[in-house]
Parts: structure tokens; sequence; C-alpha cells
């Protein structure tokens, strides 16, 4: 096996090309995607029996939350590639992964609002999922917080890269405390899209809605990893080659 | 010559009380601020006991996690001002042992008075006496994981410009599950119930934490150093 094809991923010149050439496939996907996905989610799935039409929140929210998840996942992965093998485009690869995953964080903890206005009455309640889920962008702004605050940029990396593989580790215990304290105090546990019964018209729009989720994330994802690049590697020769 | 890593280590804890007792102020001020803190609750909310028995556990949580993070400043920050850390780190000896130390002998200092301060506040609280043992064991064991766990940010904010507020925003999501199942066990001791599940939790991550903890720490302060 040859693994070479693997080793042009640390090289940062490659890296920037391969980015600019994947970044319209990526963007251009998600779109259709996500225009299919929306027609199939707001127009062609019928009205949920219980949730009325509040349930196509659904659509944009679970998508959002799985992202959010992800990213810190390929952060934390990233990172930790990043401070074993000392690679540079790694630390670039994660430090270019947090606003992305802090935003989708926000938009999962803004859509489950709006969706629990109509199905709880209010907009906030200390459910586990809410809970966690702010968390987790507490764990976004710490990482963010802590690149931001230190000013050698390969310290800053690896101090970052240790936080982000602690917050990693804790990520699953913090999920399972906040659901057994809330187990403490709420009676049931309203879950969002729990039914695993349900009907395909309903269920495809979902799974088509979190590909385009997915690779719009690899879009914004390159874009950044690029600006990321051209950022540390400002005076580095191959930039001259690649920008004129 | 490698001497014994728990050798290391009693010296390091020994060299930390010695200078603990010779500069008590940094020892007493997270206690000052704690009992202040617990002070403005029945100020701000009400004077009435029955009232402020509800809130004693968040109360108690929340004021032992805010004086734990302003006692966290003193873990690292001299020793790697003066130097200290980084002749730990060059000694060829095990820093994560050192480490270890160094967060045990912390949690001595800090979190033990802390706890041994908790039934006297919980008691201005309005907790009933059966329940303080209670209060006691908690935060005692609590108070072990919130330093195990601090000790790895403040490792990681040992090379940033700004570490106070940065410190927070970093332990405190960590600090999560210590805070749910602390007031957890608190709230059961209040209402007379069996403290022993939320305990077991908190065992569990202590011990989880003397695990990885030091290593983490050895790690982020190494970083920090270069």
């Amino acid at each position: 096996m040859n693994w070479v094809w693997f080793h042009r991923f640390g090289s940062p010149p490659w890296v920037y090309g391969f980015a600019q050439r994947w970044t319209p496939w990526f963007g251009g996907i998600a779109v259709i995607a996500m225009l299919v996905a929306l027609y199939g989610g707001l127009v062609l799935a019928p009205a949920d029996y219980q949730q009325k039409d509040a349930f196509r929140m659904m659509y944009v929210h679970a998508p959002s939350a799985t992202m959010s998840l992800m990213i810190y996942t390929t952060m934390a992965v990233a990172a930790a590639v990043g401070l074993i093998w000392r690679i540079k485009v790694a630390h670039a690869a994660a430090a270019a992964c947090a606003p992305i995953g802090a935003w989708f964080t926000v938009a999962t903890l803004g859509t489950g609002m709006l969706w629990g206005k109509p199905m709880w009455g209010t907009y906030w309640e200390w459910d586990p999922r809410l809970t966690s889920e702010l968390v987790l962008l507490f764990l976004y702004f710490g990482y963010m917080a802590l690149r931001a605050a230190i000013d050698d940029p390969q310290k800053a990396d690896k101090a970052s890269a240790m936080l982000a593989i602690v917050g990693a580790v804790n990520v699953p215990i913090i999920h399972y405390s906040v659901v057994w304290w809330n187990g403490l105090h709420q009676e049931n546990s309203k879950k969002l899209g729990s039914d695993a019964d349900m009907a395909w018209s309903m269920v495809w729009p979902l799974l088509l809605m979190l590909l385009a989720f997915g690779l719009y994330f690899g879009a914004v994802f390159l874009v950044r990893l690029r600006a990321e690049l051209l950022r540390r590697e400002r005076n580095a020769s191959w930039i001259r080659e690649v920008l004129t | 010559m490698k001497t014994p890593a728990v050798t290391v280590a009693w010296l390091v804890a020994r060299r930390d009380l010695r200078l603990a007792f010779r500069k008590p102020s940094q020892l007493i001020q997270p206690l000052m601020f704690f009992m202040i803190v617990a002070t403005l609750f029945p100020l701000t909310l009400t004077p009435e006991l029955s009232r402020l028995r509800d809130a004693a556990p968040g109360v108690l949580w929340v004021g032992a996690l805010l004086s734990s993070l302003l006692a966290l400043e003193f873990l690292f920050r001299e020793d790697a001002q003066d130097g200290t850390l980084e002749q730990f780190a060059l000694s060829g000896q095990s820093l994560t042992w050192m480490l270890f130390a160094k967060t045990c002998t912390h949690w001595l200092l800090t979190g033990v008075p802390l706890a041994l301060a908790g039934p006297v506040v919980a008691g201005m609280l309005g907790v009933p006496r059966p329940a303080l043992g209670g209060v006691l064991a908690a935060l005692a064991l609590g108070s072990f994981a919130l330093s195990l766990i601090g000790a790895i940010s403040a490792g990681l904010t040992l090379g940033a410009r700004r570490g106070g507020v940065l410190l927070s925003l970093l332990t405190l999501p960590l600090a999560v599950p210590v805070l749910v199942f602390g007031a957890d066990a608190t709230q059961r001791a209040i209402l007379g119930d069996g403290i022993a599940s939320p305990m077991y939790m908190l065992g569990a991550i202590a011990v989880f934490g003397i695990t990885f903890a030091p290593l983490a720490a050895a790690a982020a302060v190494r970083i920090g150093l270069e």
C-alpha cells in the first residue's frame, strides 16, 4: 500500500490547492441538496398529527445539532493529529472548525427555542438536550478564547489542541450528568424526532438535509482553511506562486 | 539519577505546604470570598430560613466553584513566573507526579478548608444539623474533583495574556458534572435521603480525574513553558 497520497495532506500548498478545487463541488452539491430537502420537508412531507407544521423545524434543527457535535469531534481529532504528529495543517484545520461549529450550535439552540415556543409554551426549558447544547457552546467559546489569548501561534495551537481533547473527553460526561440531573426534576423528557416509525416521506428530506449540511460544512471549512493557511504561511514563497 | 516518583511527589508537596504557611493570606482569601458570597444570598434573596434552605445547595456549590476558581490562580502562576515550574520540567523527574502532588496540596490548602466552612455556611442558610455531615463530605470530594479539573485549565492558561476570566471560561463548562452531582448530594442530605449514589458519581469523576488530569496538566504546562 502506498501512503504517499496521505502525506500530501501535511503540505500547506497542496492542501491549499485541494481546498480551492473542491470548494465549488462541496458548495454546489450542498445548495442543490438543501433546496431539494427543503422542498421535500416544507412542501411534500405531510404535517405531523400532533405537532402540525411546527415539526418542520426539525429539518434545520436536527441536522444542525448533529453537525455541532460532529464538528467538535472533527476539531478534537484534527487537534490531536496536530499535537501528536506535529502537522501544521491539522492545527489550521482545527482552528477553522471552531467558529463553524459554534454557529451550528447557535443555530441548534435558536431553532430549538423557536420550536419550543409553540410546543412547550416557552422559548427556554431546562431540557437536558438544550442544556448540554448550551454547555457545548461554552466549550467552543472557551476554545476560541484560549486561542485568541495566546500570542505565539504555535503555543496557541498546542494549548487549544489540549483543550479540545479534554473537552471531547468531557462532552459525554457532561451530557449524561445533565440528563441525570434533569431526570430528578422533570417527570417526562420531551423528545424531538424520537419516534422510530416516522413516515418515509418525512424521513428522506431529513437525511438529505443532513447530507447537505455536511457538504455545506465541508465547503465553508475549506474556505476557512485556505484563509487560515494564507495567514499562517504569509511569509512562505508558495503563497506568491499561488496568488499570481 | 532518577528519584522514585512518590518521593518526588512528597518533596513537592512538602515544599508547597511550607510556602503556603509562610503566606497565609493566599489561603484565607478564597475562604473569605466563599463566606461573603454565601452572606449575599440572604441579603438579596430572602432572610427566611425556610426559603434559604431550598436555595442552599445552589448557594453552597456556586460559591464553592467560584472560590475554587479564585484559588486556582495561585496553583501554577507564581511558580511559572519565578521559573520553578521550568526547573520541574527540566529536572528529568516525572512532571505528572509533581503536578499531581501540587494539585493534592492545593486541595488540602483550599478545598479542605472550604469543605470545613461548608457546614457553617449551610447552618447559616437554615440547613438542619443532621444534614451537615453530608454537606461536608460532598464538598470535600467535589472540591478535589474541581482542583483536578482546574489544574488542566490552569496549565493551559499559563501562556495566555489575561489569565483570570479565561481560566473561568475554560473551567466552568468542564465543572458542570461536579456541580450537578455535588448539588444533588447536598440536596439529598438536606431532605434526609441517602447521598450514596451522587457520592459514587463524584467519586467516579475524582478517580477519572486522578488518572488523567495530572497527565493532561503536565502536557499543558510543558506547552505553556515552551
